[in-house]
C-alpha cells in the first residue's frame, strides 16, 4: 500500500509551501479516525499531525462548538457523544445522543445538537446548556445526514433506506416536510445565504440540489470520471464556499472530490485525493479544505483558490471527519 | 404529482386536521406548502399494498446444528422489509401488508396464488424450489400476479425456463460459483479437487463450478462423487466415522491447491474442512462459502441492518432472510418513486432503466433486463467472517462488472414472455 500519489503530493507541496504559503494562519483541525479511535489534531499552520486524541469506540461525526473551546466526537459503536475540550485535549463529557450517533449539527446559534441516530429512525435534539436531550423526533429509516438551515429555523435529516431529506420545524420539534431522493442519501449541507440545500446520494450516484423553500428537488448533478466505473463513484461529503461560489463533493472509492460551480451546478473540476474520501471541512479563512481519506489513513489539502490538492498529511486509521477550531 | 395536488385539495377541506401545524407553521409563510406532505400519511387516500409471501417448508437436514433454520426464516426478512416501507410509506401515504402463506413441498401452488390474488396481492415474494415457482409463476400469469424469487438459485428459471412474471433476488448458483471462481484465481488456486454430492441440485451446483473454472482459467484436476446412502445427519458415534470417511474420500487425488465441494443437500461438505488428505483449503458448500449476506456481514451501513433485525427477531440474519427483504423492498422502492399502488404501474418501474434498490452491497443494484435477475456483489464468508466480495478488482465488463458473475446477455437463452 505505498501511496504514490502521496509522495508525489509531497515533493510538489514542498515547492507549493515554500513559495506561496505565508505563516501565520492559526486554525486547528480536528480529525476523527473511525477505526483508530482516536482525534487527530492537525495545525494548519505547519499542515502537520501535533496531537493524538483518544476517543471511545468508532469516531466519526465530528464537530467544533462555536466559541472553538470544545470538539464534540460521536462515538458511535459507544452510544454516546464526546466532549473534547480543546485547551487540554482531553475528553471532559457527553452528551446523551441515543444510540449509535454518526453524524450531527449544531444550530447557528450553538445551542442545540440535531443527532441522527441510525439505529432508531430518530432525531435526538440535545440542549448543549443542559447536555441533556430535550426531544426525539421520528424519520425515516437508518437516518444518515443532517443539517441545520442558516437561519436556525429548520433542521434537514436525510435518511438512507428511506432515501428521503425530512424538514424539521426546530420550534416545533417535528416534521414538516419530506423531499424523495435518489437512493442512500448521506450527507446535506445549506449554502451560507439559505437559497439551496445540497444532499449527496451515495448508491444512487447524484447530488440533489433541493429548494428549501418548495422543498422540490431543482435539480440533479451526475459525476462521471472517465475510466471509472459509475459504481466506484458515492458521492458523501459537502462542503460549500461561504459565498457559494463552489462546492466540493467527496466522492468516497473513486479518490477524487468534484468541484461544483455553486450558480450553474456544473462539474468544475475533479481533484484527485486519497482512497475513500468521506468528509472535510474548511480553514476559518476559506482558504484550505481539508478532506479526509477512509483508506489510505490521511488527510488532503485542497488549496480553495488554486483548485488543486496541494498536500496529504498522515492522521489515524480510517479517518472520516473534520472539525475545525482556532488553535 | 397529480396525486400531491389531490392531497392539497382534500387537506384543504379538512382543515381541523390542519388547524395547529398551520398556525405554527404559517409564521414561516415558505411552509405552508408542506402541510400536505405532512398530513399525507393521514389522509383518506392512502395507498394500500399487499405483498404476499409464498414458501414451503424449511429444510432442517443441516450437518450443522447451528444451521437449523429458525422457524420464520425468509419470513423475517419479509415482516422487517413491510416494516421499513411503512416507515418510509408514512411519509408518502403508502401502507404495505404482508401476507404469508406456506405451502407443503410438492403441492401445487395455484390455489395458493389464487387467494393471495383474491386478498389483493399483486406482487409475491417466493422462497419455492424451482418446480413450484414454474407452476406458481404460470398460475398468476392471468391474475396479473408478480413473483419475486427470493430463494430458488436455479440458472433454468433465467434460461430456457424464464417467466416474463418472475424477478429473481436470489442470486443464481453460476453467480456465486463464478465470485468464489474469481477470488480463488485471484488467490493463485487454480487447481481444484471437485466433490459432488450425488442429488440433483449438487450436480447443478458442481456444473456452475465447472463452468466457472472454464471461464476464469482453472483447472479441475480431479473429480469424485459422494453418494447419498441415506441415513441421520448426526448419530453419537458420528465424529470417529466421518473423520475415516473424509480420509477416504480425498486420499487418492493428484496435487491440488483447493476442494471445491457441491453439497447443496448437506450430506457431506460440512464435514470437509481441516479433514481432507492433504492439508488444503476447503470452499464452495463448504469452508469458503459464496453467498448472497451473512450475519457478519457489516460494510456499507450493513450494520445498520442487521441490528435492526436482530433487535426485532432476537437472532442473526441469514441469506434467505436478507433475498425477502430484499424482494419486499423493491415493491416498497418502486412504490415510493413511481408514487402508485398499481402493480403493472409498479412493474413496469421496476423494469425501467431507472429502477435501483441498495441492499448494503455499496453500490446500486439494478435488473438485467434480459431475465429480470438483480445484479449482485457476492460474498465469500469463512463462517464467522466475510473474507472477500466479488467481482474481484480486475474482472472487467464493458457494462457492468457485476455482470462477471452468472450467465451474460450474449450466452442467455431466456425470452421473456
Amino acid at each position: 500500500m505505498i501511496d504514490t500519489r502521496a509522495i508525489r503530493h509531497l515533493g510538489l507541496t514542498v515547492l507549493l509551501l515554500a513559495s506561496t504559503t505565508a505563516p501565520g494562519f492559526a486554525y486547528t483541525a480536528y480529525v476523527s479516525n473511525e477505526k483508530g479511535n482516536s482525534v487527530s489534531v492537525i495545525d494548519t499552520d505547519t499542515m502537520a499531525t501535533v496531537a493524538t486524541i483518544k476517543t471511545g469506540e468508532r469516531p466519526r461525526g465530528i464537530e467544533a462548538s462555536r466559541d472553538g473551546k470544545f470538539v464534540f466526537v460521536a462515538a458511535g459503536d459507544d452510544n454516546t457523544i464526546q466532549i473534547i475540550d480543546t485547551a487540554t485535549r482531553k475528553i471532559v463529557g457527553e452528551l446523551p445522543s441515543g444510540p449509535d450517533p454518526e453524524q450531527f449539527a449544531l444550530d447557528p446559534a450553538g445551542k442545540f445538537v440535531y443527532v441522527a441516530n441510525e439505529d432508531d429512525a430518530a432525531v435526538t435534539v440535545i440542549d448543549l446548556e443542559t447536555r441533556k436531550a430535550v426531544a426525539k423526533v421520528p424519520v425515516g429509516v437508518e437516518p444518515e445526514g443532517i443539517a441545520v438551515s442558516p437561519d436556525g429555523k429548520f433542521a434537514v435529516c436525510t435518511s438512507e433506506t428511506t432515501s428521503m431529506a425530512h424538514f424539521i420545524d426546530t420550534a416545533d420539534r417535528k416534521v414538516v416536510a419530506n423531499v424523495l431522493l435518489g437512493s442512500r442519501p448521506r450527507a446535506a449541507a445549506f449554502k451560507a445565504d439559505g437559497s439551496e440545500l445540497w444532499i449527496t446520494s451515495e448508491v444512487g450516484g447524484g447530488l440533489s440540489i433541493v429548494d428549501p423553500a418548495t422543498h422540490t428537488v431543482k435539480t440533479v448533478v451526475h459525476f462521471e470520471i472517465p475510466g471509472l466505473r459509475s459504481e466506484k463513484i458515492q458521492p458523501v461529503g459537502i462542503n460549500i464556499t461561504h459565498d457559494g461560489k463552489y462546492g466540493f463533493i467527496h466522492l468516497g472509492p473513486s479518490n477524487r472530490v468534484a468541484v461544483v460551480d455553486g450558480t450553474t451546478h456544473q462539474v468544475v473540476k475533479y481533484l484527485l485525493v486519497g482512497q475513500r474520501v468521506w468528509h472535510g471541512a474548511f480553514t476559518p479563512d476559506g482558504k484550505y479544505l481539508l478532506a479526509a481519506n477512509g483508506l489510505s489513513n490521511d488527510v488532503s489539502v485542497i488549496d480553495v483558490a488554486g483548485l488543486k490538492v496541494i498536500k496529504s498529511i498522515q492522521v489515524g486509521e480510517l479517518p472520516w471527519g473534520i472539525a475545525m477550531g482556532p488553535k | 404529482m397529480g396525486r400531491h395536488t389531490a392531497l392539497h385539495q382534500s387537506l384543504r377541506n379538512l382543515p381541523q386536521r390542519c388547524l395547529r401545524p398551520m398556525a405554527v407553521l404559517c409564521l414561516a409563510a415558505m411552509a405552508c406548502a408542506t402541510v400536505g406532505w405532512t398530513g399525507a400519511s393521514s389522509a383518506a387516500d392512502t395507498q394500500h399494498i399487499k405483498i404476499g409471501y409464498l414458501h414451503g417448508p424449511l429444510s432442517k437436514e443441516k450437518i450443522s446444528l447451528i444451521d437449523i433454520p429458525a422457524p420464520n426464516e425468509g419470513l423475517a426478512g419479509a415482516q422487517l422489509a413491510i416494516d421499513d416501507n411503512n416507515t418510509t410509506g408514512r411519509f408518502l401515504g403508502q401502507q404495505f401488508e404482508l401476507i404469508d402463506s406456506e405451502i407443503k413441498a410438492g403441492d401445487d401452488p395455484a390455489a395458493a396464488v389464487n387467494a393471495l390474488a383474491d386478498q389483493g396481492a399483486a406482487f409475491i415474494a417466493t422462497s419455492l424450489p424451482a418446480a413450484q415457482l414454474l407452476k406458481a409463476a404460470d398460475a398468476g400469469k392471468a391474475r396479473g400476479e408478480i413473483l419475486i424469487n427470493g430463494g430458488a438459485p436455479d440458472e433454468r428459471l433465467r434460461e430456457q425456463d424464464c417467466r416474463a412474471n418472475v424477478i429473481h433476488v436470489a442470486p443464481t448458483r453460476y453467480m456465486l460459483a463464478d465470485g468464489l471462481a474469481q477470488y480463488l484465481i485471484v488467490k493463485k488456486w487454480r487447481r481444484w479437487f471437485l466433490v459432488s454430492g450425488s442429488h440433483e441440485t449438487d450436480k447443478l451446483f458442481a456444473e456452475a463450478l465447472r463452468h466457472a473454472a472454464t471461464r476464469f482459467g482453472a483447472k479441475i484436476v480431479a473429480e469424485k462423487e459422494f453418494k447419498d446412502t441415506g441415513g441421520a445427519r448426526r448419530t453419537d458415534s458420528g465424529i470417529a466415522e466421518v473423520q475415516r470417511q473424509m480420509i477416504d474420500l480425498t486420499q487418492d487425488a493428484p496435487d491440488y491447491d483447493v476442494l471445491v465441494a457441491a453439497d447443496e443437500s448437506e450430506v457431506f461438505a460440512g464435514y470437509l474442512p481441516y479433514r481432507t488428505w492433504l492439508p488444503r483449503p476447503v470452499a464452495g458448500s463448504a469452508g469458503l462459502v459464496p453467498t448472497s449476506w451473512n450475519a457478519a456481514f457489516d460494510q456499507w451501513g450493513a450494520l445498520q441492518l442487521q441490528n435492526r433485525f436482530k433487535k426485532k427477531f432476537q437472532r442473526f440474519m441469514t441469506p434467505l432472510d436478507m433475498q425477502i427483504w430484499t424482494a419486499v423492498r423493491i415493491v416498497g422502492e418502486a412504490a415510493s418513486h413511481a408514487n402508485t399502488s398499481d402493480a403493472a404501474k409498479l412493474f413496469a418501474y421496476i423494469k425501467s432503466p431507472d429502477f435501483s434498490i441498495a441492499a448494503f452491497k455499496g453500490q446500486k443494484l439494478t435488473l438485467r433486463d434480459w431475465n429480470l435477475q438483480l445484479r449482485q456483489p457476492i460474498l465469500l464468508f469463512d463462517g464467522r467472517n466475510t473474507v472477500s466480495i466479488s467481482p474481484q478488482e480486475g474482472f472487467l465488463h464493458q457494462v457492468s462488472e457485476l455482470d462477471t458473475l452468472g450467465l451474460d446477455r450474449p450466452e442467455t437463452k431466456c425470452k421473456l414472455q
